[in-house]
C-alpha cells in the first residue's frame, strides 16, 4: 500500500504529465494520444517509484530498464522522461517537428533515458526478454519492465517471447498490457479478439495478475507481488481507459491518434483537472 | 601470403578435418575465452550451424529461443543492450528473410552490437530446395543502413572474418554455406581485414570479382585460360560486401578494363550490384557481366550441379570470360577526359 503522501505526489505527478501530453499533442500537430493516457499511470509508479534509474546517468549500466513496446505512445513516454528530469521540457516543442529527437515513435539513441528503440508492434518483449537474459548471465540484479498495448498481442513475435520467458524461467522481467480495448480499426475483440487473455498466458507458464490500471494502489500491489514472484515470468494484465482523463476521448477508438486544436486542448485540460479533484486533488 | 589453391577435397585444419560451419564453431569456443561477454543464440539449429561446439563449452552463456526467429534476434537486440556481445546463428533465409525486421529495426537501427553469422547462404542447401536457399539475403543486409556484409570464401577465412567481427563495432552480418565447401586459403595469415578486398591472382585482361565459394571457382578458371588462352586474368576476392572496397574496383576498372562478378546470389542487389554502383558513379566505361541467379528461384540439385547450372563454377566463369573477351568495346586511351 502506498503511503498517503506518496499516493498524492504519484497523482499529482499524472496530472502533470497528462496537461504536457496535451499540450506537446497541440504543438506536434497530432499524436497517438488515446494510448498514451491509457498505460500512463502505470509508468507514473514506475519512473516515480520503483524504477532503480539516475537522470543525471541515464545509461548506468546497472539501471533498471523499461521497453515501450506500444512505441506509438511515446506522446505518452517522452513528456514523461522530461518530467522526469532526463532533458527539459522546452525541448518537447520541436515534436515531430525537423531533426527533433523525438518523434512518433521513440528512439533510444537520441531520447536520454530511453531504453529501447520502438514503434513496430511485437518487437519489445523479445527485447526486454534478452534483456533480462542479459542481467542473469552478467550477475547483475537489474530489474526488465516492458509495456505493450492489447492489439499488439496479435503479433506472433509476442507469443515467440512468452515462450522462451517461461522455458528460461526469467523471473526478473514484468510485462504489463495496456488493456484499453481499442485498436485502430475498432475494439480489438471485433477486429482480431485476444480474450480469454489470462489463460492464454498461464498456458504458456505465466503468472498472470488482472488490475485496474488507472488505480495506483493496484499498480503498485501488483509491482511488489511480481517482484516476489520467483520462477517465473509475470504479466499484469491493466484494464485502462483509452484516453483516460479527457472526457470526450475516453474509450472511442477514433483517439487512438487525433489532432486537437486550442479548444479541444482547453476542454482537455479543464477535463483532466476535473479528474484529479474527483481523486481528492485539491491543490 | 596464401596464394595456394587447394583442390576441391576438404582441406586439413588444426589437423582435423573440420567443415567451413566447425572451423567458426571452434574459433567461438577460442573466443568465449578472450570475450567474457559473449554470448551465442541459435533457434533450433545448434547442431546444423555448428554453434552447439559453443554451447557445450559456455552452456550459461548459450539461449536457444526454439523455431522462433523473430524472438531470437529481438532477444539479442535486448541482451546486446545490456554489454553483452551476442553472436547469432541460424541459416541465410531464416536470418535475412524470416527476421528481416528484427535485424533492421531492433539491431541495425539502434546500430548494436550483434553479429550474425547465416550458414546455408546462397544455394548450398542445393535439394532443400527453395524455402532453404537464400540468393536475396545479400540484397536485404547490404540495404540496411549499420549492417556490415562479409561473404567468407572458405572456412579458414570465416575464421578471420569471426574474430574480425569481435573487434568491429556494430552490426555485421556473415553469410557461409552449409558447411561441406571446399578451401581455398590453407592459413589464416593473409592479411584479411573487413572491407578490404584480397588480391587472389594478379592479371591485366580481365578481373573476376568474386564472393564465397566462387573465390576458389574463379580462381582455378584464371589458372586455366592463362594455360589454355594466354589470357592475363585478375582475381579479387571481395569477401566484404559492404563496406565495398572502391579501390580495388577502380583499378581492376582502369588496369584491366573487363569485369565479371560471380556470386551465389540474385544478379539483382548483390556482389554485382555493388561493383557495378562504383562503375557506373565513377564516370568510368568498362565491359562488365554478371554472374549469378538471373531473377530466378533455384533448381533441386546437389550442390555441384547447381553451381555449374548457374555457371558459378571454374567452367562457367570460363565460358564467361571468354565471351567478355570476345566483346567489342570503345577503348580509350585517355579516361581523364571522362570523369
Amino acid at each position: 500500500m502506498l503511503t498517503n503522501d506518496e499516493y498524492k505526489e504519484l497523482l499529482k505527478t499524472a496530472r502533470s504529465i497528462r496537461h504536457s501530453v496535451i499540450d506537446t499533442t497541440l504543438k506536434a500537430g497530432g499524436a497517438h494520444v488515446g494510448g498514451a493516457m491509457s498505460m500512463l499511470d502505470i509508468l507514473v509508479m514506475l519512473y516515480f517509484k520503483y524504477m532503480n534509474i539516475d537522470v543525471n546517468n541515464p545509461d548506468n549500466p546497472d539501471r533498471d530498464r523499461f521497453v515501450l513496446s506500444k512505441g506509438h505512445a511515446a506522446i505518452g513516454y517522452i513528456p514523461l522522461l522530461a518530467e522526469k528530469g532526463f532533458f527539459d521540457k522546452k525541448l518537447l516543442d520541436s515534436f515531430n517537428k525537423f531533426k527533433s529527437p523525438f518523434g512518433m515513435h521513440p528512439d533510444a539513441n537520441k531520447i536520454p533515458g530511453c531504453d529501447a528503440s520502438t514503434g513496430s508492434l511485437g518487437h519489445g518483449l523479445p527485447m526486454a526478454v534478452g534483456m533480462a537474459l542479459g542481467a542473469r548471465i552478467q550477475n547483475k540484479n537489474f530489474y526488465t519492465y516492458c509495456m505493450t498495448g492489447d492489439g499488439e498481442l496479435n503479433e506472433g513475435s509476442n507469443w515467440e517471447a512468452a515462450m522462451t520467458a517461461a522455458h528460461y524461467k526469467v523471473d526478473n522481467l514484468l510485462l504489463f498490457i495496456d488493456r484499453n480495448r481499442h485498436m485502430i480499426d475498432g475494439p480489438v475483440e471485433d477486429v482480431m479478439g485476444v480474450e480469454p487473455l489470462a489463460d492464454k498466458w498461464k498456458a504458456f507458464g505465466w503468472k498472470v495478475f488482472e488490475i485496474d490500471g488507472h488505480d495506483m494502489n493496484q499498480i503498485a500491489d501488483a509491482i511488489e507481488k511480481a517482484h516476489e514472484t520467483k520462477d517465473k515470468p509475470v504479466v499484469v494484465i491493466a484494464k485502462t481507459t483509452k484516453g483516460k482523463g479527457v472526457d470526450f476521448m475516453e474509450d472511442e477508438t477514433k483517439w487512438h491518434y487525433g489532432a486537437i486544436d486550442s479548444f479541444l486542448g482547453e476542454q482537455a485540460h479543464a477535463s483532466i483537472d476535473k479528474m484529479y479533484v474527483e481523486y481528492g486533488l485539491t491543490d | 601470403m596464401s596464394k595456394e589453391v587447394t583442390g576441391t577435397t576438404w582441406n586439413v585444419y588444426d589437423a582435423n578435418k573440420l567443415t567451413q560451419a566447425e572451423i567458426y564453431g571452434k574459433v567461438l569456443c577460442d573466443l568465449g575465452n578472450k570475450y567474457p561477454n559473449l554470448v551465442g543464440l541459435t533457434a533450433d539449429l545448434s547442431k546444423s550451424t555448428k554453434i552447439g561446439l559453443f554451447e557445450e563449452k559456455f552452456p550459461e552463456r548459450f539461449i536457444n529461443t526454439g523455431i522462433a526467429e523473430q524472438n531470437l534476434f529481438g532477444i539479442a537486440a535486448g541482451m546486446a543492450k545490456t554489454g553483452l556481445l551476442p553472436v547469432v546463428s541460424t541459416m541465410s533465409a531464416f536470418a535475412s528473410m524470416r527476421a528481416a525486421e528484427q535485424v533492421r529495426t531492433d539491431i541495425c537501427y539502434q546500430n548494436l552490437n550483434v553479429k550474425i553469422i547465416a550458414t546455408h547462404g546462397g544455394v548450398s542447401f542445393a535439394s532443400a530446395g527453395t524455402t532453404h536457399h537464400a540468393t536475396e539475403d545479400i540484397a536485404i543486409m547490404r540495404s540496411f543502413a549499420n549492417m556490415t556484409v562479409i561473404v567468407p570464401a572458405d572456412g579458414i577465412e570465416t575464421a578471420n572474418a569471426v574474430r574480425a567481427a569481435m573487434e568491429y563495432e556494430g552490426p555485421v552480418y556473415i553469410r557461409i554455406g552449409r558447411g561441406f565447401e571446399p578451401t581455398y586459403y590453407d592459413k589464416e595469415e593473409y592479411g584479411f581485414q573487413i572491407g578490404k578486398a584480397v588480391d587472389v591472382r594478379d592479371g591485366t585482361d580481365i578481373t573476376i570479382i568474386a564472393m564465397g565459394i566462387t573465390v576458389l571457382q574463379a580462381a582455378e578458371a584464371a589458372d586455366f585460360l592463362a594455360i589454355n588462352d594466354g589470357l592475363s586474368v585478375r582475381v579479387i576476392n571481395m569477401h566484404t560486401i559492404k563496406p565495398i572496397d572502391k579501390d580495388a574496383i577502380m583499378k581492376a576498372v582502369t588496369e584491366t578494363r573487363r569485369i565479371v562478378t560471380v556470386e551465389e546470389h540474385n544478379i539483382i542487389g548483390g556482389l554485382g550490384t555493388a561493383v557495378a554502383d562504383v562503375i557506373a558513379e565513377s564516370g568510368k566505361g568498362c565491359a562488365f557481366t554478371k554472374i549469378g541467379l538471373k531473377d530466378e528461384f533455384a533448381e533441386i540439385g546437389y550442390p555441384e550441379d547447381l553451381y555449374s547450372y548457374y555457371k558459378l563454377d571454374a567452367d562457367g566463369i570460363i565460358e564467361k570470360v571468354r565471351e567478355i573477351m570476345g566483346k567489342d568495346f570503345e577503348e580509350d586511351e585517355d579516361w581523364d577526359d571522362e570523369v
